[in-house]
């Protein structure tokens, strides 16, 4: 089939309205870009979902980080869109005007360099993300402990996507099929959506980047529904094997154990945490950082995260709430649909 | 925050690659992957973490192709 007729298709769909979620920040960000609500019917909308780590990670998560950055001989490493997210006394940004040690990283091998080279600093790697990064880390801490390296230490914010798809298809029941993270399913392959897909009646279609990727699966999603299928498909199969990355599920098994995790927008949900092994060296103190800033009374993010409400019909989107103001995550985060909506939005 | 790049592998040398990024040469670990010279690699926070079989354009040819006629 060519691209065109998929287009004509999705743009002549007269059927039912139709809700699907893109799960993940980048696909967001590439829907935006490629303006592909632009080019399907309205009566299907694309909503979008909790996948930006950063925008889910509470504020007691930020704290401690904070707290490594001000103690004396202490480094925090952090990926850049930590930097900007509010805790209870602001950003990691804001706090280095007060002397706090929070510096970029482009990966956690360079935090093992940079911790041999240094050994009389103990640096902490604020480690977020989902099961993407989570092997990089692990594959760090086995370098870091091959080396005998004692002066580095995680500082954990690691989710799992099953038990987050899962709570939304129990708690918000109108989604009708999901547009599923391709990097993700890198590593876990297509076996946990053929389970959900099983469970809840509805189409898991793994996706790739690119704009023909995301408008090829909301097609067959689409197509799905009018056939009255639910079935999980990967249409990413050039990066995504059926069985996932089985190296990367085995190391992450081998660092790290579930544990209760708390989302913000979607509170605690078990087992879709994970968190360095109770006895391991280089844990930071990662457990029980479930604490949240109060947001204030018009803020609708925990709405947003879970595609009830979109961006825009937050009262202090744009408003009150930007990306160099957040109140948010998903304001300040590059993947953050707050953020994202505010970059595209028509003026 | 899960955005991952692909780049052709140049050399490999004990679980690291050298992978060319259109022009920028950047060393990777590829403690998840056994890739070969010349083949792309999908790149995550310095991490190798899948081979890609094919060219983009190819690929998603393939993907088109295999879409059911809309009913």
């Amino acid at each position: 089939m060519e691209t065109a007729t998929v287009i004509e298709n999705l743009k002549n769909y007269d059927g039912p309205e139709l809700k699907l979620m893109e799960v993940c920040g980048t696909h967001t960000a590439s829907i935006f870009k490629s303006g592909i609500r632009s080019m399907i019917s309205p009566a299907i909308k694309l909503i979008s979902g909790p996948g930006c780590p950063v925008c889910v990670t509470p504020a007691a998560y930020i704290d401690k980080c904070a707290e490594y950055a001000m103690k004396k001989g202490h480094i925090l490493l952090t990926f850049g869109d930590m930097m900007k997210v509010p805790g209870t006394d602001g950003s990691l940004s804001d706090l280095k005007g007060s002397g706090a040690s929070a510096e970029l990283m482009y990966s956690p091998f360079e935090a093992v360099e940079r911790a041999a080279a240094h050994p009389e600093t103990m640096f902490v790697v604020a480690a977020v993300g989902f099961e993407t990064t989570a092997p990089a880390y692990a594959l760090a801490i086995e370098d870091a402990k091959k080396r005998g390296i004692k002066n580095l230490k995680f500082i954990t914010a690691l989710k799992t996507i099953f038990p987050a798809l899962s709570w939304i298809c129990e708690n918000q029941p109108d989604i009708d099929g999901f547009i599923c993270p391709g990097h993700v399913s890198v590593i876990i392959g297509i076996r946990p959506y053929e389970r959900l897909a099983a469970k809840y009646k509805k189409p898991f279609v793994i996706a790739g980047f690119e704009a023909e990727h995301i408008l090829a699966v909301i097609y067959d999603i689409v197509n799905q529904i009018k056939k009255g299928e639910a079935r999980a498909k990967n249409l990413y199969e050039n990066a995504v094997r059926e069985q996932g990355n089985i190296k990367a599920l085995d190391i992450i098994k081998k660092y790290f154990e579930e544990g209760p995790a708390m989302w913000r927008g979607l509170g605690t949900i078990e087992r879709s945490g994970l968190y360095l092994k109770k006895d391991s060296p280089f844990d930071a103190g990662s457990r029980g950082l479930d604490a949240d800033i109060k947001l204030p009374g018009e803020c609708r993010c925990g709405d947003v995260i879970v595609g009830r409400i979109n961006p825009d019909e937050c009262p202090m989107f744009a408003k009150g709430c930007r990306p160099d103001a957040p109140y948010g995550p998903c304001m300040v985060s590059g993947e953050g649909a707050c953020g994202i909506w505010y970059r595209n939005r028509k003026l | 925050m899960c955005i991952a790049i692909p780049g052709k592998v140049i050399s490999l040398e004990n679980n690291k690659a050298k992978v060319d990024f259109s022009g920028n040469t950047v060393t990777v670990n590829t403690g998840l992957v056994d890739p070969r010279p010349g083949q792309y690699v999908l790149v995550h926070a310095g991490c190798a973490i899948e081979v890609m079989e094919k060219e983009k354009a190819e690929e998603l040819l393939e993907i088109f192709a295999d879409l059911e006629d809309f009913r």
